[in-house]
């Protein structure tokens, strides 16, 4: 899973870098009085992502047309299917995947669309092309600027099983669903959204990427981090609050549950379509037998004909489950992973804190430089908590809305399979009972 | 020689057989009363038909299986499973039904009942048994005889068989068939007796016969290639049916899961586990729902197999045809050469080859009266040649009328069981479409109040 979290670059943050880019939220010092109440109640998350998700399917994802409105106050029109004031004014799509060839590598891009009313943006409509590399980029960055909060997850940098060819187009359109949701995710949460490096990432064209991306902190430094952050999650947290042990153990256990999840899912998919290949076979023997029979041949074209139309049912059931569930279940096993690297840089911010506290106890010298730096620490403690109390409430508020949603659409997608059948069925038995009478046997077994 | 004409009064008369100078079963008739055959599809509903054979009615039904051992005839230990029949006669005034006979019988004394009916009822479609071994199972399904589930589904074949003896019009008749319903010990012995084995055409020479013979009756012909075309489809049918259940029952099975699964995470949630939970449940009715939804499905592909193994009956009175034809051609042309023998000898010229006029050049003439004596012999050989070929003719004849009777009237009943079946295939899917239907809506429900 390559989201590797780099350790928190707390200290560097405290320095330079709003954690947020954009318009700056009056009162607080740094970046703790980010989750102010009224941010929250601005819009009901889940509206937005189901208004996202209905909006992408507006926007055939592979036929860009110019013809389509852009100005976004149109687009708010469009997708407003709830009563509530859409406050939405960030609008990302990513599509048209594209190869490309270079001596050292082959690699692909997706087209990243942004339709904004930002002030803070410099134009209305922005497009840019982005590599997965670049994504992941972003996420550290993201994570650096907000280390105990929950940053969606992106797709799996390899599928590891049962994938020949790393480009195969199913594994791209997948990756590229969930590079959307991810974007969108992000301008969803009404923390990331603002923040500066996910603006560039929308905006900046190539070259511009590429110089900005320089001017983060070294690789070396970086890979310090690394290690002090492995070395401080070994010691382990001493004084974990009760409602982050509480929350840590909700992790560990939905983690090996959507784990299942997912695992079950992706085998009934795999066992659906071994149904529908076989099934492919099964309704033209039918046609083949009523070659011989010249007194069965419309009960023998009838069910063949049944058996075929129960197959095209079950090719959609497969694309609906591939579609409603198995994104949706397996974004959620990647968030759990996201989860628990959250939990850690939690813990490991209050180690510090800890470790300076116990340091205080013995070294009596730089009793005054400890006292200070003891406070900050406090400050920053206090601030990520809160930050991670407050994502955790809206996280688990949309992932129950997403998995709810998820499940019920699988189960409806079901109901109208076997409608779609029974239908079919039902047809015939009328065709073949309403016949004459001497048709009917008079052995009834 | 071959055996005795069909002869649909062969039932419960003494000494029924003509055998070849062996000693014959003399099979007394049987004391009294002759009974009434119905045509039944299912132990206990007999319906009156216009085949009526038996002066009552008979309900007849294999209730039971049994796992014995014994010793068999190597005296060796076995395991075998045996079948109650039990056959009840009804009173036609209030229904009410006597058991009359019930007794013990294993599968190879079906096999021995069935192939003493291919021999003295040639041109009978005669009905199958169900098959000694399972075939085109599906992972689920055992293919041990010893299986429960495959014992009872051949009890019920062994049934199905009995049912459709007794409510042939010949067949239902027969004395050895009324024996083995009602006459336990000995019977095997009675059968044995009556040498039909001996009577049996060989292999090897109708296989001679159907690749020598010259004019068929071409609706014999088409008769073979429709039941080579019925038993190759219907095989193949079964192989896919077989592998379909096979896929539906792992979509089936693999959505259990999810109970389990939901269960646990529902310990953990506190708006969405009382959904979770409920969900959970519906998707374990969902899971367990396969395994009754296969098994009428296996009685369905029993249905099938019935016609599987009918076209090799079919066949066999193609083939039967065929050697009485190839037969009878023999015989013609034997006639044919005789005759032209006789003329040769009589007016002495030699148009054919034979070994005579050859002997009689290399070592002379021979007598007059050598001559008149062999004319003698040929022209009684002629005369008896003529005889057996017009009882031959007569009875190829005969065999052709009767066999095609009984095999349009098993065309009538096959058509009107497949379609039956096809039908009955139709209802087990529109019944597993509303359970499904059912259980999707019920965990719907509790999906939506998560």
């Amino acid at each position: 899973m390559d989201g590797e979290r780099l350790a928190s670059g707390s200290s560097e943050l405290a320095v330079g870098e709003s954690p947020r880019g954009g318009a700056p939220i009056p009162g607080g010092s740094g970046s703790c009085s980010l989750m102010q109440a009224d941010v929250l109640d601005l819009d009901e998350d889940e509206d937005d992502l189901e208004v996202f998700s209905k909006d992408a399917s507006l926007m055939d994802m592979n036929s860009f047309s110019p013809m389509m409105p852009t100005s976004p106050l149109s687009m708010i029109n469009q997708i407003k299917f709830e009563d509530e004031p859409d406050l939405k004014d960030l609008f990302i799509t990513v599509d048209a995947p594209e190869s490309h060839v270079t001596t050292i590598e082959t690699f692909i891009t997706y087209r990243i669309i942004t339709k904004t009313s930002r002030g803070e943006f410099d134009s209305s409509e922005f497009e840019v092309r982005r590599r997965y590399q670049d994504f992941l980029w972003l996420k550290g960055k993201l994570e650096d600027a907000h280390p105990t909060l929950i940053i969606p997850p992106l797709p799996e940098k390899f599928i590891v099983k049962g994938m020949v060819e790393r480009f195969n187009d199913d594994f791209i359109e997948t990756r590229r669903k969930a590079l959307h949701k991810f974007l969108n995710r992000i301008a969803d949460h009404p923390t990331l959204t603002f923040n500066e490096d996910f603006k560039v990432f929308l905006t900046a064209q190539a070259p511009e990427l590429s110089s900005y991306k320089k001017q983060g902190p070294g690789l070396l430094s970086r890979m310090g981090q690394t290690v002090r952050a492995v070395a401080s999650s070994m010691r382990g947290v001493k004084n974990r609050p009760d409602e982050f042990m509480e929350m840590n153990s909700f992790i560990e256990t939905f983690s090996q549950k959507i784990n299942l999840i997912d695992k079950i899912s992706q085998r009934i998919y795999k066992e659906e379509r071994d149904y529908f290949d076989e099934m492919k076979e099964y309704g033209p023997i039918h046609i083949l037998w009523s070659a011989s029979e010249e007194d069965l041949v419309d009960t023998l074209k009838g069910i063949a004909s049944c058996i075929d139309q129960c197959c095209k049912a079950t090719e959609k059931r497969m694309t609906g489950l591939s579609e409603a569930l198995l994104p949706v279940v397996h974004e959620y096993v990647l968030y759990s992973e996201m989860l628990m690297g959250v939990m850690k840089r939690r813990d490991q911010i209050q180690t510090e804190l800890d470790s300076k506290v116990e340091a205080l106890t013995y070294k009596k010298a730089d009793a005054d430089l400890l006292t200070e730096e003891i406070g900050k620490l406090e400050d920053k403690v206090e601030c990520a908590n809160n930050a991670l109390k407050a994502d955790w409430e809206r996280w688990k508020q949309n992932m129950q809305n997403d998995l709810k949603s998820a499940f019920t659409d699988t189960a409806e997608e079901n109901i109208r399979y076997y409608e779609q059948c029974l239908a079919t069925w039902e047809s015939f038995l009328t065709s073949q009972t309403d016949l004459p009478l001497e048709e009917d046997s008079e052995d009834k077994i | 020689m071959e055996q005795a004409p069909p002869d649909p009064e062969r039932q419960l008369k003494p000494a029924p057989l003509e055998p070849l100078g062996g000693p014959g079963a003399v099979l007394e008739a049987a004391a009294g009363e002759e009974t009434e055959g119905t045509r039944e599809d299912s132990s206990g509903v007999d319906t009156m038909t216009g085949n009526d054979f038996w002066l009552k009615k008979i309900e007849i039904s294999v209730s039971e299986a049994e796992k014995r051992t014994g010793r068999n005839a190597v005296n060796m230990q076995e395991t075998y499973t045996a079948y109650l029949i039990e056959t009840r006669s009804v009173e036609h005034a209030d229904g009410q039904s006597v058991l009359t006979d019930s007794l013990w019988r294993r599968y190879s004394e079906f096999e021995l009942l069935r192939n003493y009916l291919l021999v003295y009822y040639p041109h009978v479609v005669v009905p199958p048994l169900p098959e000694k071994r399972a075939e085109f199972v599906w992972h689920k399904l055992s293919a041990d005889n010893m299986d429960p589930d495959f014992v009872e589904r051949r009890r019920i074949g062994l049934e199905n068989f009995l049912l459709r003896v007794a409510s042939h019009p010949v067949l239902c008749r027969d004395k050895i068939f009324y024996l083995f319903l009602t006459q336990e010990g000995n019977w095997k012995e009675t059968v044995n007796e009556t040498g039909f084995q001996l009577k049996a055409d060989s292999r090897l020479k109708a296989l001679n016969a159907t690749f020598r013979v010259k004019n068929p009756d071409k609706r014999f012909t088409e008769l073979k290639h429709y039941s080579d075309e019925l038993q190759s489809v219907i095989s193949h049918l079964l192989r896919v049916r077989a592998r379909v259940a096979d896929r539906l029952y792992g979509v089936y099975k693999v959505h259990g899961n999810y109970g389990r699964v939901f269960s646990e995470w529902s310990a953990i949630e506190k708006e969405m586990g009382d959904g979770l939970q409920s969900a959970g449940h519906h998707m374990d009715v969902y899971a367990s729902s396969i395994d009754d939804i296969l098994e009428d499905e296996e009685h369905y592909a029993d249905q099938l197999k019935e016609y599987l193994f009918y076209a090799e009956a079919l066949r066999a009175v193609c083939r039967k045809h065929e050697l009485m034809q190839y037969d009878l051609e023999t015989a013609a042309q034997d006639l044919a050469s005789k005759k032209q023998q006789c003329e040769e000898l009589a007016t002495g010229t030699v148009r054919t080859f034979s070994l005579k006029g050859m002997t009689t050049k290399l070592f002379g003439q021979e007598t007059p009266e050598q001559r008149e004596a062999r004319i003698k012999v040929l022209e009684e050989q002629i005369n008896e040649g003529e005889q057996q070929l017009k009882s031959k003719n007569l009875e190829g004849r005969e065999f052709v009328k009767n066999a095609w009777a009984d095999i349009e009237r098993f065309k009538e009943q096959k058509n009107r069981d497949l379609k039956e079946a096809l039908i009955s295939y139709a209802i087990m899917q529109i019944s597993m479409c509303k359970k499904g239907i059912q259980v999707w809506t019920n965990a719907k429900e509790c999906f939506s109040k998560m």
